[in-house]
């Protein structure tokens, strides 16, 4: 037993070597002495407890040992990887059979999901976040590893393997950024946060045009910096291989940046959006329709031509809103993209002047 | 018939979890009832029979809500069984941290809205720590790293618990939710049985209605706060 070491020696001891020991034990007995032993805090709670539930201080140690010995397994599990992820066909909404054998994704890849509002596309990523196995109204298989029921048997924390981003989503933590991240970080004690959280701020300003510190709270960052921040953290910190992205086609960041930054982390991405651009930045792109994934369309050599067009207009779009947030003219046809942050600097000391 | 005991602080989205289960029990035809137990008063049990099941409410009044929890759910399982229930959902509110509802050997749920802190499994106690599964409310609304770091907490707590995230709203997650405690083999009965966490022992003059204050009203079983010379600043 884990516990038996520390018997005989003052808790604080067990406080230090297993922190989350101290929060476990204060909820059952007040810890108004942490020099006494562990011996002696159980045995002094014995008149509070009801001898009829037998909670005794045997049964005590006994539950504490239990909860080191679950801590010391959660803390030592490895984080999870995906290499692969399938997807068997299901019905649609009129009961139709879905017309693809098998659909397989690997890391590094993004996958689009394109369709009508109510055609499907987020019962798709609900599908895949739940790893359904036949079960959900669509009777969709979602493979990991190909295995079945790889989602369900990982239900404590730092076994998932499914991470969501959204437009929804906000910080709701009263933090500074650089004590956020450390939070997060902690989730992965023998990893140590590093530089990772330099690089993960160095990353998410790279993302938003507008730059945040340190130092700054996370409730009080802009739309697109939050998201910034989000993708960054997700990409470096969390746990899960697989991402789900809902939308976040207004979200005032550098898109194809925050895609790229995904997938080098060897991220599958799923994005279900209504934006050409996000949507053409996939490899692959599945179509709804009626509840079902009615085509896949492989980004053709014609619609790669495309995404340049429409990643220089976004650009331009980008430029244009530098431009017009320092005061400066939007009349003028200069707007090729690259010249202005030269410009902007410029028009930026003149207005300091 | 199976109970399964839900307990969590209020507002956490217990009854909406509930409901989105009884619509999955009904599409399936399972027999699912409710019952309710909450402190003065409660409009769920009116909700609840909107789905056309049976639903009891049980109100603890003056009584503290843990002890009237217990000593009611013998009565209540009965109840269910003589219905001839599948399935009989017990939510539990207004009851304090220091308790809970859980009964060995029988499914129990601790719900918590991810809204409230990020501190907060670490707060809420024995419903936390005694429970089978905690299902996550609210979820949707925050960032990717503050679900994972509430996660974290939960099993901080309680290392051994399954976590589910349900939206309360759209449902989503509560089929998810249907299917582990389906798996679950825990169905016991509860005569006889014991709850997995005893109640507090407290039988002093307030338990019997005494409002004033000052120690010449009070008789029983007290604790009282060591003030000590160094909390004096000397």
């Amino acid at each position: 037993m884990i516990v038996d070491q520390y018997l005989h020696k003052p808790v604080k001891l067990l406080f230090v070597e297993h922190p989350y020991a101290e929060d476990w034990l204060g909820q059952i007995c007040i810890l108004d002495d942490v020099n006494c032993t562990l011996h002696e805090l159980v045995s002094r709670q014995k008149e509070s407890f009801d001898p009829l539930q037998n909670m005794n201080a045997r049964l005590l140690l006994e539950q504490l040992d239990d909860y080191l010995s679950a801590m010391k397994d959660l803390l030592k599990q490895p984080r999870e990887e995906v290499k692969t992820v399938a997807l068997l066909p299901g019905r649609d909404k009129d009961g139709r059979l879905e017309k693809f054998d098998s659909l397989v994704f690997y890391p590094g890849e993004i996958v689009a999901i394109v369709g009508p509002t109510g055609s499907g596309k987020s019962r798709l990523l609900e599908d895949i976040e739940c790893g359904a196995d036949g079960n959900t109204p669509s009777k969709r298989r979602v493979l990991i590893n190909d295995q079945q029921s790889y989602i369900r048997k990982k239900r404590r924390a730092r076994q998932k393997i499914v991470a969501q981003l959204s437009q929804n989503m906000n910080f709701v933590v009263d933090l500074g950024v650089g004590d956020f991240l450390n939070m997060h970080a902690r989730c992965w004690p023998s990893e140590g946060s590093g530089n990772k959280i330099a690089r993960i701020l160095e990353l998410a300003n790279s993302l938003s045009g507008e730059k945040f510190a340190l130092e700054d709270n996370v409730a009080q960052l802009s739309g697109g910096q939050s998201r910034a921040l989000m993708i960054a953290d997700c990409a470096l910190l969390s746990t899960a291989p697989i991402v789900l992205i809902d939308e976040i086609e207004n979200a005032g960041i550098n898109r194809r940046r925050a895609l790229d930054l995904l997938t080098s982390e060897d991220k599958i991405v799923f994005l279900a959006t209504h934006d050409p651009l996000l949507a053409l930045l996939a490899q692959k792109r599945l179509v709804i329709k009626n509840g079902g994934i009615h085509r896949v369309v492989l980004r053709s050599k014609g619609e790669e031509e495309t995404l340049k067009k429409l990643e220089f207009m976004d650009r331009q779009l980008l430029e244009m809103r530098a431009r017009m947030r320092i005061g400066g003219a939007l009349d003028d046809c200069k707007l090729s993209t690259g010249i202005i942050d030269s410009e902007c600097a410029a028009l930026k000391r003149n207005t300091a002047e | 018939m199976r109970l399964i005991t839900f307990a969590g602080p209020p507002s956490s989205g217990k009854t909406s979890v509930i409901s989105k289960m009884i619509q999955i029990y009904l599409d399936h035809h399972i027999r699912v009832g409710v019952i309710k137990f909450d402190c003065l008063q409660s409009n769920d049990d009116k909700f609840f029979a909107h789905m056309n099941i049976p639903v009891l409410l049980g109100l603890s009044g003056q009584q503290c809500p843990d002890h009237y929890f217990v000593s009611n759910i013998e009565d209540v399982f009965n109840w269910g069984q003589e219905l001839g229930l599948d399935i009989l959902l017990s939510e539990s509110a207004g009851l304090c941290n220091r308790c809970a509802p859980h009964i060995r050997d029988i499914p129990a749920v601790c719900v918590i809205d991810q809204m409230s802190g990020i501190h907060t499994p670490k707060k809420i106690g024995p419903m936390l720590r005694f429970a089978d599964i905690v299902v996550i409310t609210k979820s949707d609304l925050v960032s990717q790293a503050e679900r994972e770091v509430f996660e974290m907490n939960v099993s901080y707590v309680n290392p051994r618990a399954d976590i589910l995230h349900v939206n309360g709203l759209t449902g989503q997650g509560a089929r998810e939710l249907v299917g582990v405690l389906e798996a679950s083999t825990d169905d016991a009965t509860v005569s006889g049985n014991r709850l997995r966490c005893s109640m507090p022992t407290a039988l002093c003059s307030y338990c019997m209605g005494e409002t004033n204050i000052g120690a010449s009203y009070q008789l029983g079983n007290l604790r009282k706060i060591k003030i000590r010379d160094k909390d004096m600043g000397g």
